[in-house]
């Protein structure tokens, strides 16, 4: 299957196969007026299989929530046709916004102008927990 | 250190250092009255408490300055709906360090952000109580005269017990130390005491149900209340609630200098016999608890004497 180039735009490429959807969701990519292609079980040599997303403009993206969602995820920006950069991305130490602390006693709960923030327990395990009540987080997936 | 927040901020140098002031405090105290003059403590407690608040009052009278606070949230603007970052922004502009406890997890975390004075955890729900994870320290030390090599039994409800999960994991970091996990199924320590912090630093540790099997070996028995409103079974609750009831009949087996603790209040766990027992230091932690706050009281507020 062919996928016609983009001039200017961002490759997601590397994306865990069958995640192009809920990146796609939580990227707000369906408020965009340009082409959004995405490529869902695509071969790849790393990985046996992956996802693509191709936007044709460049945007800002939240590399924060990329990372926390899928930390795998190479981030290609296209102008006049070339790559201009790529971005390896990794789990952040932080995350505020992203998820909620769902411990009902915890002080998010009540205060509602507090931002919900967890940081980064433990990297392999990709644990992360309120920094208020320490609450572990769901994992984007569950 | 500009808060105390959770006993882990603390490295082993700094509760150190800690421990020594309070034990010259303990020596001195005559060097100490004047030390906080014209300094004001703001302990504001929007749940109740009994020791600690007292506790805190009393470091700070003893240290020759002044409290002001309140000792519920519906004496505060908390009930008229003010969120806790105005109002240690409101407090900290009449104080100089608040000592505060709150049933939300976190809350005295948010304080730090407004405050602009220290502040220190003194409860946050069931989360953090720092202060009395440095009376048990103080009291084993003192008991000891240090924190290594000890084989640290913690008994009964070791699952929801936050000064529990605040004592390993300050133990934790003193060589040769292990632990003796006393507790009903029900109520054993959380999975990640265990895997995040027990198993990949290679502390010793064992998981039992008797505590009079495991007795003989402890240097320090840590007794928490079994609390019936933990269990979803009657029948558990009322097979398991006598089970931990240390009586001196229990401490027969027990090492002559075992140190007996309990962070209060007790309800039956301890029998009142046992209070004559030397080996009996839960009201001494009472004591070593407010020499402890007052040490902080001085390191938060940088007062040298």
């Amino acid at each position: 299957m062919i996928i016609g180039q983009i001039k200017d735009g961002i490759v997601l490429d590397h994306i865990t196969a069958g995640h192009c959807m809920e990146i796609y969701n939580i990227l707000g990519l369906d408020k965009l007026d340009c082409t959004v292609a995405m490529i869902k079980n695509a071969d790849s040599v790393k990985k046996g299989k992956k996802d693509i997303i191709k936007i044709g403009q460049v945007i800002d993206l939240d590399f924060d929530v990329l990372g926390y969602i899928d930390p795998g995820i190479t981030v290609n920006i296209i102008q006049d046709g070339k790559l201009a950069k790529r971005q390896h991305l990794s789990l952040p130490e932080r995350v505020v916004d992203i998820i909620h602390c769902k411990n009902p006693r915890c002080i998010t709960s009540t205060e509602q102008e507090l931002h919900h923030e967890f940081r980064l327990a433990d990297r392999q395990k990709k644990l992360y927990r309120c920094i208020y009540c320490e609450t572990e987080a769901p994992k984007v997936s569950e | 250190m500009k808060n105390l927040i959770d006993i882990m901020q603390m490295s082993t140098e700094e509760l150190q250092e800690l421990i020594n002031r309070a034990l010259d405090i303990i020596d001195n105290p005559a060097k100490y009255a004047q030390a906080c003059r014209g300094k004001k403590l703001a302990t504001l407690f929007f749940e109740p408490s009994t020791r600690t608040r007292l506790s805190f009052e009393a470091a700070m009278y003893e240290l020759g300055g002044n409290v002001i606070g309140f000792s519920e949230a519906k004496s505060s603007s908390a009930a008229k709906g003010e969120s806790v970052a105005d109002t240690v922004r409101t407090v900290g502009c009449y104080a100089d360090i608040i000592a505060m406890r709150h049933p939300k997890e976190g809350a005295p975390l948010v304080a730090t952000r407004t405050a602009g004075v220290p502040v220190v955890n003194a409860g946050d729900g069931g989360h953090n109580h720092p202060t009395q994870t440095l009376a048990d320290l103080l009291t084993i030390y003192r008991e000891k005269g240090t924190f290594e090599n000890l084989t640290v039994g913690l008994c009964g409800d070791l699952k929801f017990g936050r000064t529990v999960h605040s004592l390993i994991s300050a133990m934790s970091r003193y060589p040769g130390v292990r632990f003796v996990l006393i507790s009903p199924e029900e109520l054993r320590v959380p999975r990640y005491l265990i895997t995040d912090l027990l198993e990949p630093n290679g502390i010793p540790y064992e998981e039992v149900t008797d505590l009079e099997a495991a007795m003989p070996q402890l240097d320090i028995l840590y007794m928490t209340r079994v609390q019936r409103e933990r269990f979803f079974n009657e029948a558990d609750y009322l097979r398991l609630k006598d089970t931990y009831i240390l009586t001196p009949e229990k401490l027969r087996t027990a090492k002559q200098d075992l140190a007996i603790l309990h962070p209060l209040p007790r309800v039956n766990e301890i029998s009142v016999a046992v209070d004559d027992d030397p080996r009996a230091c839960y009201f001494k932690q009472v004591l070593n608890g407010k020499y402890m706050r007052m040490a902080l009281i001085l390191k938060l507020l940088e007062v040298n004497v």
